[in-house]
């Protein structure tokens, strides 16, 4: 009964112009050999009873046709891995060190350092064993595998040195364990030493790998096994077998001109932080990658928590956060591909895979040529904000998610999906396994949350509030029905591109959710606002969190979360700089730039169980609103539509000179009919008491404003998520629609404001 | 702490006519409770057909593990489903049968 995924996929591109050839990327299960893939151009995914219904047209393009299917893996876990396997595979004595912080060492064999070949059961490593004591393990890939341990069990989230030597000579090999910090009844310090039967040397070919070990590759990518949960510092490989005090030596920065012939490697995570690149700062140079996109820019165990900024003190920054479930590029084989035929339409798309009892939709954007507008009006669609919350999984492994929403989760087979395969990773609002906050996330794996139709588990009743992808078809749908045409342009350009994207477009209209900006994408409207163009902010909780896109690790983004916010995890002290630009994360609130400052009006309150409306506020019957207003009488604005039955709802953004508003903002509506599930953002609450809910607090409340901009421009805010799920209501006719079309005609007119 | 009361049936009513949305603050506080239901077990809805049909689940809480699905009944309203998992609840916190 329950509908099972059996057909996935994504693109390596989100964003394409006439001539960009789009990559798609397809993995089915259960059984699924075949599949018949459509591009069909998507209007609508509004399933609701009452709604628009789901539209979407069918476009004959040669990437159609019947495909072979198989299952593609996702390798999740973030390791580094050495390039050159040369210096590495025939050590036949040696030394492996670092430092450590395990974040799970009862969780089982996790490697840390070493060449060691797992289908072959051959190499040397440095692990924590199933004991959580780090241990050496010594394998000739003749089944003779040796292991010497501590046997002494690592602290959780504690600094601790550890190191591994074998001495072929002798047939030694020495384990020893060196707590930053030996608390009272601890027993934690540990030096053990035995010979081995092995035979030494042993050989490998294997790549040298951190925070892993290999296991075999696919489609040309090394796969890693036994990831590693925790922070590692400073990694060290010596040619000989040093005594611990020599051990200690090695790790200091220079390394010790009388240890310079026995270093192999020597990284040091504290440089290149904003790029996937390792340095080795010995003599050999043997620089590595990072895989899956560890954490970097992470406090090390000489952190002193005087300096918080990675770029200030880089010494004090050089440990890297693996994950066993990080996840980057899923890497996955081209199924099919599109060359954007010139003729197509600037728009909303998708790649729609069938497979009997199962289908995909893979959207993606196609923008106008490169430097043309096809339209005077540019829809930004907010990519970063999908992928802050891609493929989020929050109310499945958080109890309180009901309480919290007012009403059961509900689950989608996306959901279930999801659940099974976690390896297709998180948000920026999950958590790891272990425990620490996520982010980073990136866009090249199926992000199955941004699918026509597809709701979210913990906004209303039984998925009935459409959500970010989903509900800003809705403003799609809108255009559509309205005649209006429009150019399609995404965060992603945004960011790459800045201000010559939308420059010149007569107006440019916001998703229904566009929280995540990077610096690049602020400063582009703020500036298209500064020339006399204009904003239609169709959504709540925009302009919110700085995010960082980055040239050096492409179709990802980062978000630091600092002390105050939203969010299911702040970041860690210390931790708050993107290690992509070294920029300051967080709210834009607390960076000095309030959302107020570019669009009136900054994030109040949000509530997931239903939805309020507008009550006209004095504002509206002022002369500088009549164009707003033409044509409408009500009082009331907006007691309806197909998201949670009213166009005031969900997160909501209030007018507030605190929050930047400037002083000849308009405040046109305010919203009434919240419930007391409605909260205000936690940034607000400095001191907390009862009477927060949003029936008994006026601050928790949404203001709809409109103001005018430097030479001729302006900005009309909804500063409500819901509001574009009453456009539809009455087949269009109805007061929401009318507003926001007679800002659309106006804003499109430019004659100055 | 706050104790559920057993004999306020006026709350079961007011819930019942009204499971989502705004409610009256005695009725707040008991629903503080029952739906801060832990894991494992806590209920949760699986969507059947999207805004028409839905079967009750069951979350381990344990990302990866399998979510138990409840499909002996089909829900045409998500609101007839908040009322079964309140009964349900009902029963496991003060020992009475609602019907
Ligand atoms: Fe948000």
């Amino acid at each position: 009964m329950i509908k099972h995924k059996k057909i996935v996929g994504y693109t390596d591109r989100i964003s394409a112009a006439p001539g960009d050839t789009v990559g798609f990327m397809v993995s089915c299960y259960d059984g699924v050999t075949r599949y018949r893939a459509d591009v069909v151009r998507l209007i609508s995914g509004d399933l609701h009873p009452e709604g628009a219904g789901f539209k979407e047209t069918v476009l004959d393009t040669p990437a159609a046709g019947d495909f072979p299917g198989r299952e593609q893996k996702i390798h999740a876990g973030s390791h580094a891995e050495i390039a050159d396997r040369t210096p590495f595979s025939a050590l036949s004595s040696f030394t492996l060190q670092a430092m450590i912080w395990p974040t799970t060492p009862q969780r089982g064999r996790q490697a840390l350092l070493g060449a060691w070949s797992e289908p072959e059961q051959r190499g040397y490593a440095l692990m924590i064993g199933d004991d959580a004591a780090p241990m050496l393990v010594l394998g000739d890939g003749q089944g003779n595998i040796e292991t010497v341990s501590t046997a002494k069990p690592l602290q959780e989230r504690k600094w601790c040195f550890v190191g591994a030597s074998f001495d072929a000579e002798t047939r030694t090999a020495c384990v020893v364990q060196v707590p930053s910090v030996e608390y009272p009844l601890a027993d934690s310090t540990a030096e053990v030493r035995r010979t081995v039967a092995t035979n030494a040397p042993v050989t490998v070919e294997a790549p040298f790998m951190i925070a892993a070990v290999y296991d075999g590759e696919t489609g040309g990518r090394a796969i890693g096994a036994h990831h590693y949960n925790g922070k590692i510092e400073s990694p060290r490989v010596a040619n000989r077998a040093l005594d611990r005090e020599t051990m200690t030596a090695l790790m200091q920065r220079p390394i010790p001109a009388g240890l310079l012939p026995a270093v192999v490697a020597a990284w040091d995570f504290s440089r290149a932080i904003p790029t996937v690149h390792i340095e080795d700062v010995s003599p050999n140079r043997l620089d590595g990658t990072l895989v899956n996109l560890p954490a970097r820019a992470m406090t090390g165990h000489a952190w002193t928590g005087e300096e918080m900024n990675w770029q200030h003190a880089p010494e004090q920054y050089g440990a890297v956060h693996f994950h066993e479930d990080d996840i980057h590029d899923a890497g996955w084989e081209v199924d099919f591909e599109l060359v954007i035929p010139e003729t197509m339409k600037s728009g909303v798309y998708a790649a729609r895979l069938a497979s009997g009892s199962d289908e995909d939709r893979i959207p993606f954007f196609v923008r106008p040529p490169r430097g043309v507008r096809t339209a005077d009006l540019a829809l930004l669609i907010p990519t970063a904000s999908y992928w802050a919350y891609a493929n989020e999984h929050m109310a499945i492994e958080a109890s309180d998610y009901e309480a919290f929403s007012g009403h059961l989760t509900s689950l989608n087979p996306e959901d279930l999906f999801l659940n099974s395969h976690p390896e297709f990773g998180h948000s920026l609002y999950d958590v790891f396994t272990d425990g620490s906050g996520v982010c980073y996330s990136s866009r090249l794996r199926p992000v199955l949350n941004m699918r026509p139709g597809v709701t979210i588990s913990w906004v209303g009743l039984g998925g009935n509030m459409p959500w970010q992808f989903n509900a800003d078809l809705h403003i799609v749908d809108w255009l559509e029905a309205m005649g209006h045409d429009y150019d399609v342009i995404t965060d992603d350009d945004l960011d790459a591109e800045g201000l010559p994207l939308i420059d010149g477009y007569h107006a440019v209209m916001t998703g229904t959710h566009p929280e995540y900006y990077s610096t690049r994408m602020w400063d582009a409207v703020e500036a298209y606002l500064g020339r006399g163009g204009r904003l239609m902010y169709m959504g709540g909780n925009g302009f919110y969190s700085r995010v960082a896109y980055s040239d050096a690790v492409p179709g990802a983004i980062e978000l630091r979360r600092t002390e105050v916010e939203f969010r299911e995890k702040s970041g860690a002290p210390g931790e708050y700089y993107h290690s992509f630009n070294g920029e300051y994360g967080g709210i834009w609130r607390r960076i000095g730039r309030p959302p107020g400052g570019l669009v009136g009006v900054g994030m109040a309150v949000e509530g997931f169980d239903i939805c309020g409306y507008y009550r006209r506020k004095p504002g509206s019957h002022d002369p500088r609103a009549a164009f707003i207003f033409d044509g409408v009488d009500d009082d009331i604005i907006g007691n309806f539509g197909v998201v949670g039955g009213g166009a005031a709802g969900i997160e909501l953004d209030r007018c507030d000179t605190s929050l930047g508003s400037p002083p000849h903002t308009l405040v046109l509506a305010s919203s009434e009919g919240l419930s007391n599930h409605y909260f205000p953002t936690v940034e607000d609450c400095l001191v907390v008491s009862s009477g927060l809910g949003a029936m008994d607090n006026p601050q928790a409340r949404g203001d709809m404003v409109f103001f005018e901009t430097p030479n001729g421009g302006g900005v009309f805010s909804t500063s409500s998520m819901s509001w574009s799920g009453s456009l539809s209501h009455n087949n269009y006719d109805n007061n929401v629609s009318r507003i926001t079309d007679n800002v659309l005609r106006r804003f499109l007119d430019p004659t100055p404001l | 702490m706050y104790k559920i009361d057993p004999t306020r049936m006026d709350l079961v009513e007011e819930f019942r006519a009204n499971p989502v949305g705004n409610h009256s603050a005695d009725l707040q506080q008991m629903l503080n409770v029952v739906r801060a239901e832990p894991f494992p077990g806590k209920y949760v809805l699986i969507c059947v057909k999207p805004h028409r049909e839905w079967v009750l689940g069951r979350l381990s809480g344990v990302r990866g593990d399998p979510v138990e699905i409840l499909e002996d009944r089909v829900f045409t309203r998500a609101e007839d489903a908040e009322w079964e998992v309140f009964r349900r609840r009902w029963k496991a916190l003060t020992g009475e049968c609602l019907d």
